[in-house]
């Protein structure tokens, strides 16, 4: 079971965990809700395009909407090659807010598809196997 | 002739057009066999969308057929005549007299990840592989595009498989953020490790029909389904 620990010169809002070990290890930026709601839509999908092409795993506090989902599968694909297969996404469902008209999302976690794998997934309920081979 | 000048009026001025309807889903879910099997049972028995394989994203561009004329009534009395079954004692509701005219739009499966390499496990040619692989890759993002110009979604889901995946959320999300009808088919129920009430579970605010568009099991229900829900 792999070890992580809080990585020094993270920026404001984002915390960035690395594996203890460089060579073999995963990073893991932990994006914050105001950070995430700072970005504008592509800015975002960027950024964690940007973060999962370079092998990183990316989770959003307050997540993405379903059509910024939607967006990011159609961003994926225009740059799915042989070297990259595309992304695994999960997500909580979004709750309904105020007189039930807005959507609230609450997490999403996104890593290249070579590396991570979600098992299980409910309401509440995440798990993924993360592989550093 | 006051009725056919009526009539004439009515289609010239007032004629409803075909609801573009979308058949949405995750790779290998049965989206051609479903829109195969609706081609089959309303225009011609012959007329297949497009080709149905166990190899994941065998269709990889949108196909459209017009003008698909769902007459639940008709089919019914065929139905009935060829069962030499009495109309009076018919177990289907009154539902089932609708007329829906559709335009089916058979869709690249979705997907967040493609990989050439699991196309060669299908026995494929590495070259042949990754040709398709980029057009799946291409697929999805018009399939995606197309949900723009959609009036309505059945959402196959394969009832084997775990139902509660990102990409079937992010479908219903999307389809009810822009306010789209959707209704969630749940195929293979033919198959013995089908688990319908898993998909009902999974999207409680949705109604599920439970079918198998290679049988044809249940599709009555589904038809009767979308002729309410799409009208």
């Amino acid at each position: 079971m792999k070890k992580w620990q809080r990585s020094s010169g993270e920026e404001e809002g984002e915390g960035k965990v690395k594996g203890s070990e460089a060579s073999t290890g995963i990073e893991m930026n932990v994006v914050s809700r105001d950070k995430v709601e700072s970005m504008g839509s592509m800015e975002k999908l960027r950024f964690i395009l940007d973060g999962v092409k370079s092998g990183n795993i990316v989770v959003l506090e307050g997540g993405l909407t379903a059509e910024e989902q939607m967006k990011l599968i159609e961003l994926t694909m225009l740059e799915v090659d042989e070297s990259f297969t595309g992304i695994e996404i999960s997500g909580y469902p979004a709750k309904r807010g105020l007189l039930n008209l807005r959507r609230k999302t609450r997490l999403t976690i996104i890593g290249p598809a070579a590396k991570m794998k979600t098992i299980r997934k409910d309401k509440d309920l995440i798990s993924a196997i993360i592989s550093t081979t | 002739m006051r009725w056919a000048l009526s009539k004439l009026i009515t289609a010239l001025f007032f004629r409803k057009k075909a609801v573009k309807i979308g058949i949405y889903g995750p790779p290998n879910a049965g989206k051609t066999t479903l829109a195969n099997r609706i081609i089959h049972t309303f225009v011609d028995n012959n007329e297949d969308m497009g080709v149905a394989t166990e190899i994941p994203h065998e269709t990889r561009r949108v196909i459209k057929r017009e003008g698909v004329l769902i007459d639940l009534r008709r089919r019914i009395m065929n139905s009935n005549r060829d069962r030499n079954r009495d109309r009076d004692h018919d177990p289907r509701p009154r539902g089932s007299r609708a007329k829906l005219m559709l335009d089916v739009v058979d869709t690249p499966g979705l997907a967040t990840k493609i990989d050439f390499r699991d196309f060669m496990a299908y026995g494929l040619e590495e070259d042949e592989a990754k040709r398709r692989a980029k057009e799946a890759t291409e697929g999805v993002i018009e399939a995606i595009k197309w949900l723009d110009d959609i009036d309505g979604v059945i959402l196959l889901m394969d009832s084997t498989e775990d139902p509660y995946t990102q990409t079937n959320v992010v479908i219903i999300g999307n389809m009810e953020a822009r306010g789209i009808p959707i209704i969630i088919a749940a195929n293979k129920i033919d198959l013995p490790d089908a688990t319908p009430q898993r998909i009902k579970n999974a999207f409680p605010q949705h109604r599920v029909v439970p079918v198998s568009a290679l049988k044809g099991d249940n599709m009555e229900e589904l038809y009767e389904e979308m002729a309410k829900v799409f009208r």
